[in-house]
């Protein structure tokens, strides 16, 4: 077969630009922030900028914590995924969403949880699979939802939430409701068929759903050169005739503008967007992945972009922060995470029996007090933020 | 007294019923719309509750039932339509991944259904004919149905709709029109787990769902007036969960047992009901519990291959008589 010869670097590392020019091209069309004063239609209020920093840190570091020390320290079952570098995509993303609005999130979407209110203790208490967990041990990770702050609880099957999404905003529409639905997914999942169903029904709904690509340039270890053959995943937008736009998913001002532009669309009932990010994973696959298939340059190259590193420098030169604040913000996330690490390891294992339970729907099950108690939480933490709901 | 009408109409009117009294309930599905579905179960409803709730979809089976399951998390209740239940499989992951296990990962209730004709004897070849229940017996979280008689089309539709899991249920396509009986016109359900005597009779247990248990009641009338032999029917009408109490009580009384379906046999939900028996029942047993079923081949597509395949009255009887005799 005529697979691609890549062509390696001296230390005999596979170039991941030489497998895939257009990458280089999409990295350097977005390291460079936009040359002078560039307006967007839609912007952060000055709180919100202080929130989404707040929150890219607080996703940053919750973790940091989780992979890199909870996990070494053997107290998360199974394995970690983190979405380091990423944090403008989920944080922006759940900026823009109001009570009511759906989002089925990626497993580098924690800011999408923690932005909706998910409490960072239950996120611990969820990766030690306790009983407390969103997901009662039943599930790890970022498998947990609620659909009472509009999070789908995610399977493993990438891509299946392209169908979901797309019955969530059909039964919005049915409703006449003015809400909006998110589905989140890698660039490597976009090349399941369930994306191609879920986008084309929406497509000729004109369903209030917004298709937000993380485009972090691997899928486990394939880079893009093997999972696709376009140019941009959102030309991809014209075979749905439907709009899509490929910006810097690393840049808090892009991010917030195009999610921002393309629900207003779809709450106005133009249909349905795609938004391809370009960031970079900057971590393995998952904690047990060293990523040795990704040359060493590559990281380093992508430090630079880091999305909360140049936010902090964007808020600086706006002068809405001072290293003192920013010392501030990081001690009392620090203090949270910390104290959350505490309670999650401090919640009790689900009993063994509890296994048996909620196969089928039950009026009686410990779901609906569990839901209850994060209601309170999570009510409690969005009346804090300035969002938009 | 109402006139007799088919099991299509059943199930179209159980449907029907439910989105008068319910808003949430809506059809999506290929061709439910302006044609009324393949075979028509559909015909009239967009007319009636309009494109927001009978929605024709591409071609695009996982997207219809992935569709359902998000619908139903924003508190809808939707039906989706396989055009034949074959095409299922491509929906197989959003059913078994995201479907089934909905309320035991994050507690939110899933009603849906899935439904579509199902069945072989119509010469419909591989891809129009099968018996997808074994395919997702071996699912904890999904509910299977499949009715045999008028009354519980109806009766079942009406139930799933109301489930608050989801459902598959399996319409038997060579009963769509080859049924007809008058049913009340109150509203009454049949609820799902819970099996029927279809026939009572000392001797023999044949448990037994959809167009099956048409041929266990002709097989038992031959075989009372011919051999003296008094079958005892249970149409199971659920699948998954199964009626555990009805198989074992039948059991008890009749000592000997026959599972007759027509799905294939190896993995089929027999080998499960016949395990059931053995492990409960052992000290009730006068023989060994049977199977028939089809073998284990694609559905062929020529009538005599197909007349070999399909289990009927006549492989009944013969199992019948073997089994009296030991
Ligand atoms: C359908 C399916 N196949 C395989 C996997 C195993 N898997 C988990 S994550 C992953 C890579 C996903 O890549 P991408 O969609 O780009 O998301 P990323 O991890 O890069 O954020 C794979 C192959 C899966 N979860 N689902
Ligand atoms: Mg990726």
């Amino acid at each position: 077969m005529g697979a691609k010869k890549a062509k390696t670097t001296q230390k005999g590392e596979v170039s991941v630009y030489a497998l895939n020019p257009r990458l280089k091209k999409a990295f350097e069309a977005t390291l460079e922030p936009p040359k002078g004063k560039k307006t967007y239609e839609i912007s952060p209020t000055k709180e919100q900028k202080i929130e989404i920093l707040r929150y890219m840190k607080l996703t940053r570091s919750i973790e940091d914590r989780i992979e890199q020390k909870l996990y070494r320290q053997g107290k998360i079952v199974g394995g970690v995924y983190v979405g380091r570098g990423q944090e403008a995509i989920s944080v922006c993303t759940a900026m823009h969403m109001k009570k009511g609005d759906v989002a089925s999130p990626t497993h580098r979407d924690m800011g999408i949880f923690l932005v909706r209110g998910v409490p960072p203790r239950r996120v611990i208490a969820q990766y030690m699979g306790r009983r407390n967990g969103l997901a009662r041990g039943r599930d790890g990770n970022l498998h947990m939802g609620y659909m009472n702050i509009g999070l789908i609880s995610p399977i493993s099957h990438l891509g299946f939430n392209a169908p979901v999404i797309s019955g969530v905003t059909l039964a919005m529409k049915q409703k006449g409701l003015k809400n909006v639905g998110f589905c989140m997914n890698g660039e490597g999942a976009t090349s399941r068929g369930d994306w191609h169903e879920g986008i084309n029904f929406c497509s000729i709904h004109k369903l209030p759903a917004i298709f937000i690509i993380n485009n972090n340039q691997f899928s486990y270890s394939t880079p893009t050169s093997l999972s696709y053959n376009a140019e941009k995943l959102s030309d991809r937008a014209v075979g749905y005739g439907i709009p899509g736009e490929t910006i810097d998913g690393n840049d808090v001002y892009q991010m917030f503008d195009s999610v921002g532009r393309a629900v207003k669309r779809a709450r106005d009932g133009k249909g349905p967007t795609i938004i391809e990010c370009i960031t970079f994973r900057m971590t393995g696959h998952s904690a047990h992945d060293d990523a040795g298939y990704v040359p060493g340059k590559h990281f380093e190259d992508w430090k630079k972009k880091d999305p909360i590193e140049r936010w902090v420098k964007t808020l600086k030169a706006e002068k809405l922060i001072t290293d003192a604040i920013l010392k501030k913000m990081d001690s009392e996330i620090n203090e949270e995470i910390i104290a959350a690490a505490d309670w999650g390891e401090a919640q009790a294992l689900p009993e063994p029996e509890e296994c048996l339970e909620d196969v089928y729907y039950n009026q009686e099950s410990k779901w609906f007090a569990l839901k209850e108690e994060i209601k309170e939480e999570t009510d409690a933490r969005a009346n804090n933020l300035s969002r938009s709901d | 007294m109402p006139e007799p009408i088919t099991y299509l109409e059943a199930i179209k009117q159980g449907m029907w019923e439910e989105m008068e009294r319910d808003e949430s309930v809506f059809i999506l599905g290929e061709d439910v719309g302006v044609y009324g579905g393949a075979f028509r179960v559909t015909e009239g409803m967009l007319e009636r509750f309009g494109e927001m709730r009978v929605i024709d979809t591409p071609i695009s089976e996982s997207l219809i039932v992935g569709a359902a399951s998000g619908a139903a998390l924003m508190g809808m209740k939707p039906i989706a339509e396989m055009q034949f239940i074959d095409f299922i499989s491509c929906a197989f992951d959003q059913i078994t991944n995201f479907a089934a296990t909905c309320f035991y990962r994050c507690g939110e209730p899933l009603p849906i259904v899935i439904r579509g004709p199902a069945g072989g004897g119509t010469h419909g070849g591989p891809f129009h004919s099968k018996n997808v229940e074994s395919i997702f017996f071996n699912t904890p979280g999904l509910k299977i149905v499949q009715p045999a008689t008028v009354y519980d089309a109806k009766g079942l539709m009406k139930s799933a709709i109301r489930d608050p899991n989801p459902v598959i249920y399996l319409e038997h396509k060579l009963l769509y029109r080859r049924i007809k009986d008058t049913i009340p016109e109150d509203d009454f359900t049949v609820p799902i787990g819970e099996a029927r005597i279809a026939r009572g009779g000392r001797d023999i247990s044949v448990i037994t769902y959809g167009a099956m248990v048409w041929s266990a009641l002709e097989a038992a009338e031959k075989l009372s007036k011919e051999d003296g032999i008094e079958l005892e029917v249970v149409d199971l009408r659920s699948i998954l969960p199964y009626d555990k109490d009805m198989i074992l009580d039948s059991v008890k009384r009749t000592n000997r047992a026959i599972i007759l379906h027509e799905a294939t046999l190896t993995g089929g939900p027999g080998g499960e009901f016949a395990s059931f028996i053995a492990e409960n029942g052992f000290d009730y047993l006068d023989a060994p519990v049977v199977r028939v079923a089809a073998p284990d081949t694609p559905v062929p597509y020529s009538p005599p291959l197909e007349n070999f395949f399909l289990p009927n009255a006549e492989r009944l009887i013969k199992a019948v008589r073997k089994l009296a005799e030991y």
